[in-house]
């Protein structure tokens, strides 16, 4: 198990070094000088140097890309925003409690609605609810969730007022308007949803196949042999089985699902990591941008190592191998 | 009393073709601390037989009827909770193949105490006592540091011994065993075998054996059932159905016995293949590939009646005694010979 634990640290040190370089070479050979940008179009060209110098952008990129890591590694800092002065660090500060809430309540909307949705239907295939869950995968899978986003906001929001079109509210520290977890949930409700919908119905199907794949194993067999109740069949021989590659898929998905929080940040106006990053964009903000991509690049590191050491926790067959 | 008394056991599965009859009007009886066997061809409906008396069919496409009286009492029309305490405990079962029989991510010793714990108000460490020493009871070697191993980490014929001391943990009166040597080596068939019939003389429990291969039944039983299309076609002794047979069907898998001790060109086989359990053949079943055929056989399907001078022993044959008793006696001696 120490072993194993520390192969995987060794190779997220791996991804991260090589997710880093990719980003950085992406951003920084862009046809574009951000220096100019950076200076405004009263500058000379002599002022274009000093700003390039100040930013330490004249270097060969190799060279920025090893100060960069300097940086990054001896002073935690991601440099400071071209266009507002501000630490990144503090940008992704502020941005990314906004994303983490968004993806942690839609995570879990989406196994909330997946899992049981998924179970009922694997125990009764073609029941009027298997049925049902089938026609809201369909319809999950094909709606694009920025129309999801704008469909809700215009029908839940606008139209029946159920709840608020925009605005993120704070957990913790109340702000003048609003603050406070039921003020936080309420405005969250909407992103939520949008963000959960499209996965609670690939998870649904993912579910469904499995259980109903576990059901028909010869040691659920041996347990109902045993003598076991039906609901100690489910819950320690089909599902813990079952359950096994949702994990995984979680995992995986949280990273893919970090891309899907974009589109709904846009829409619900959520000043998240996603949105950040697309203002920062408009702007030739590039330490803003990769700060972004780099503390992503992070979060998904650890998290899949957080699945993969939880895979290996529940699965033995790993763990040994 | 008998210990299990099947009668007239039906089971049908509706499927989307329409339904099959798996098994269809099947009768025997076990009698206390007896092994029987019942052979056949597969699809011959053995394994479905012994699914049905455990209850563990899908409910929702099976029709069942019949009766399957255990101590008296009829386990088909039996309530799911007293059922659920008779398996397992009173009945148990071991199944074909040990590699996916065994839950894979929990211990073995999770699996054995689960199925203490089921039946029996004991502690923890009880039932880890008592799996402990049923691991040892089926021969595995250092169980007290085994018992804490994944199934993964058991080889096919350990896997086995774990399943055969599972279905053993709570002294069942009946070991159901479901083709328990298929899918092991023929050394490990060996030992699983022996092991089984040690365990019957040390636990006292009837055994009921499925199988295809005609060895195993010499080996181990008492009381042997020959299934041909999901129907019984001959029952009785064992040293009559080896010394005697009165089935034409009985007669092809004795004869198609592979032998070391003979060259042959090729296996001798059965011509043909089982029928079609949607839509089998009218009259006897067997009539297609049956060299005796008669028209007879095309149109009347034959009763399993006792043999005439034997009460035990009961064939389903139009065939008349002297020539079963003269083919019978003519595939025996041809056996012996080739053997001696």
């Amino acid at each position: 198990m120490i072993r194993y634990i520390i192969r995987r640290l060794l190779w997220a040190v791996v991804l991260f070094v090589a997710v880093t370089v990719v980003t950085y070479i992406i951003f920084f050979i862009v046809p574009a000088n951000p220096a100019l940008g950076l200076c405004g179009k009263a500058c000379t060209q002599d002022d274009v140097k000093r700003v390039q110098a100040y930013w330490g952008l004249d270097k060969p990129v190799p060279v920025q890309y090893l100060k960069f890591l300097e940086r990054l590694v001896v002073h935690q800092s991601l440099g400071r925003s071209f266009a507002t002065r501000r630490e990144v660090n503090d940008i992704v500060k502020d941005a990314a409690p906004v994303t983490a809430s968004l993806v942690v309540g839609g995570v879990v909307l989406w196994m909330l609605i997946a899992v049981p949705l998924g179970i009922l239907s694997a125990i009764r295939p073609r029941s009027l609810l298997d049925r049902a869950s089938m026609v809201f995968v369909l319809v999950g899978i094909s709606a694009h969730p920025v129309w999801l986003g704008l469909i809700f906001s215009f029908f839940f929001g606008y139209k029946l007022g159920w709840f608020p079109i925009t605005n993120y509210c704070d957990f913790i520290n109340p702000s003048t308007d609003c603050g406070g977890p039921v003020q936080w949930a309420y405005h969250l409700f909407l992103p939520w949803a949008t963000f959960a919908i499209l996965f609670a119905a690939l998870y649904v199907r993912m579910i469904r196949a499995n259980v109903m794949e576990t059901m028909n194993e010869d040691y659920v067999r041996t347990a109902r042999a045993k003598g076991a109740p039906e609901h100690q069949v489910m819950r320690s021989h089909i599902l813990r089985n079952a359950m096994l590659p949702v994990v995984t898929m979680l995992g995986m998905d949280i990273g893919l699902a970090l891309g899907g929080a974009v589109f709904t940040e846009t829409v619900y106006a959520l000043p998240g990591l996603g949105k950040t990053a697309i203002s920062a964009l408009d702007t030739f903000d590039l330490p803003t941008v990769q700060g972004i991509v780099v503390f992503s690049t992070i979060c998904i590191i650890v998290f899949n190592l957080i699945v993969d050491l939880l895979y290996a926790w529940i699965d033995p067959r790993i763990r040994l191998s | 009393m008998a210990l299990l008394e099947v009668t007239d056991l039906r089971t049908y599965f509706r499927t989307d073709d329409g339904i099959v009859k798996a098994v269809d009007g099947v009768s025997f009886s076990i009698e206390k601390g007896k092994t029987l066997g019942i052979v056949g061809e597969s699809g011959s409906g053995k394994s479905v037989t012994c699914l049905t008396i455990m209850g563990l069919n899908s409910k929702r496409t099976t029709i069942t009827s019949g009766e399957a009286l255990w101590k008296g009492k009829n386990l088909l029309t039996m309530g799911a909770r007293e059922f659920r305490d008779i398996r397992g405990s009173e009945i148990a079962m071991i199944f074909q193949d040990p590699m996916t029989s065994l839950n894979p991510v929990h211990k073995v010793g999770k699996q054995l105490t689960e199925a203490i714990q089921l039946h029996r108000d004991v502690t923890k460490s009880q039932a880890r006592a008592r799996a402990l020493e049923l691991l040892k009871a089926v021969g595995i070697p250092r169980p007290e540091r085994r018992i804490d191993d994944y199934p993964h980490q058991f080889s096919g014929g350990m896997r086995q011994r774990v399943m055969i001391a599972m279905a053993l943990v709570n002294n069942p009166d009946l070991l159901i065993a479901d083709e328990p040597t298929t899918a092991l080596d023929v050394t490990t068939q060996a030992q699983i075998l022996t092991l089984m019939q040690k365990l019957q003389e040390e636990f006292g429990s009837a055994i009921l054996v499925i199988t295809h291969d005609l060895g195993v039944v010499a080996e181990v039983a008492d009381e042997v059932v020959v299934m041909y299309a999901a129907q019984v076609v001959e029952k009785g002794p064992v040293e009559r159905i080896f010394k005697r047979p009165h089935m034409p069907y009985t007669w092809g898998l004795l004869g198609s016995l592979p032998r070391l001790d003979s060259v042959v060109d090729r296996l001798v086989q059965i011509p043909g293949s089982p029928p079609s359990l949607l839509n089998p053949p009218r009259g006897c079943r067997f009539h297609p590939r049956c060299p005796y055929v008669m028209d007879v056989c095309k149109a009347d399907d034959p009763a399993l009646l006792p043999v005439f001078d034997d009460s035990d022993h009961f064939a389903a044959c139009h065939l008349d005694h002297e020539t079963k008793d003269r083919e019978a006696a003519k595939l025996i001696a041809g056996m012996m010979a080739q053997a001696s």
